[in-house]
């Protein structure tokens, strides 16, 4: 298709749905005041989270416990994707074996100034913990497998910055990043297949709820959150491995 | 004002799509995509959002307070990352392509070779 026609579809149809768009704001409440109808839901899920889970984050209640079987397939989405970026990028047979060649000859390589080196290597370790504090804390306080998982794999992302991908690969070699990423993605379905075991229902509650507020509340729900995290912080970290493997050229060690 | 969110929500999605019609570089698109993905968040946000409700966290509030909609939040989340993920997807699927036939122009892509 050519660009002008392209371009023309483009803006004719974005008028239709700016048409459709403008009539349907009329018919929307205002911001801050949902339709009280399905605005129940979620009230229903704020009033039963501490009562009946011993979870006071509802967010986290939502993801791993009411709507657990739905996060469920998100998480394969994403395993699946990660898989696909993984395959797309490995080494193909005609590709040479050796060290990459750099496109463009001859250009400075820079090196991180020490102040860069320094930094990122002294944010490792706070990375490192904070993650495992947001992944084991989702129950309790905004946070949770996805978004303490991510963390974990900004100190590989660290260390790559700080020194050189040799050092990268030697703390989080693949083998390790691929069975944290499998181990998380089984284990998911592993806890729902034990709630099948215990009450048959998947993904069902069969640890002691404890006490809300407390680190050790929630029952399976804080399980949930670790293979979570270990799931998207192993992803994260095999992404990363394979897009450097794939565009850097490696550089010996200084 | 008071649709002011949802209007961001529409500005984003529009704004987005006309960068993916009018692209001239994959990664670029794929990044224009992400902006139309964004567009789903600030909806989200907003169809969730009470006024002067608190968080829908109940660890130093007493559990009933009124919150914002917890489902949406949930679900905006776990898209965050997913999205991320799907963008890696395709940005392999660029790398591929210009290794392949060495463009990275889309509209240059327009055959298929077996």
């Amino acid at each position: 298709m050519r660009p002008l026609v392209r371009l023309g579809l483009f803006l004719v149809s974005t008028a239709v749905f700016a048409g459709i768009f403008v009539a349907a704001l009329f018919d929307l409440h205002p911001l801050g005041h949902a339709d009280p109808l399905s605005a129940t839901y979620g009230d229903l899920v704020n009033s039963l989270t501490v009562p009946e889970r011993h979870i006071t984050d509802a967010v986290t209640a939502v993801n791993f416990d009411f709507r657990g079987f739905d996060t469920l397939g998100e998480e394969f989405i994403m395993f699946a994707s990660v898989l696909g970026a993984a395959l797309l990028l490995r080494k193909h047979a005609d590709e040479s074996a050796g060290p990459p060649i750099d496109k463009q000859q001859g250009r400075q390589i820079t090196l991180a100034s020490d102040a860069v080196r320094l930094l990122s290597v002294a944010l490792v370790s706070p990375a490192v913990l904070f993650g495992i504090y947001v992944v084991t804390h989702g129950q309790v306080t905004p946070g949770g497998g996805f978004q303490g998982g991510v963390i974990l794999a900004s100190a590989p992302l660290l260390i790559y910055v700080s020194g050189e991908f040799h050092s990268l690969r030697r703390v989080a070699p693949r083998w390790l990043v691929e069975a944290a990423e499998s181990i998380g993605a089984g284990g998911y379905v592993v806890i729902g297949a034990a709630g099948l075991l215990s009450a048959n229902a998947f993904l069902h509650n069969f640890l002691p709820l404890g006490r809300p507020g407390d680190v050790f509340s929630g029952g399976s729900v804080a399980l949930i959150d670790l293979t979570v995290g270990l799931e998207v912080a192993g992803g994260f970290i095999l992404l990363l491995l394979v897009f450097l493997e794939e565009v850097l050229v490696l550089r010996d060690p200084i | 004002m008071t649709h002011l969110a949802y209007c961001l929500a529409a500005w984003l999605f529009a704004v987005g799509l006309y960068g993916v019609v009018t692209s001239r570089n994959m990664v670029h698109l794929i990044i224009c995509l992400s902006v139309v993905q964004s567009s789903t968040y600030a909806l989200l946000l907003a169809i969730g959002y009470r006024a002067g409700a608190a968080a829908p966290v109940f660890a130093d509030i007493p559990s009933g307070t009124p919150a914002v909609d917890p489902v949406v939040q949930a679900l905006m989340l776990t898209d965050v990352v997913v999205e991320v993920t799907i963008m890696a997807l395709l940005l392999a699927l660029a790398v591929l392509a210009y290794e392949r036939t060495g463009k990275l122009d889309p509209n240059d892509l327009g055959m298929i070779r077996g």
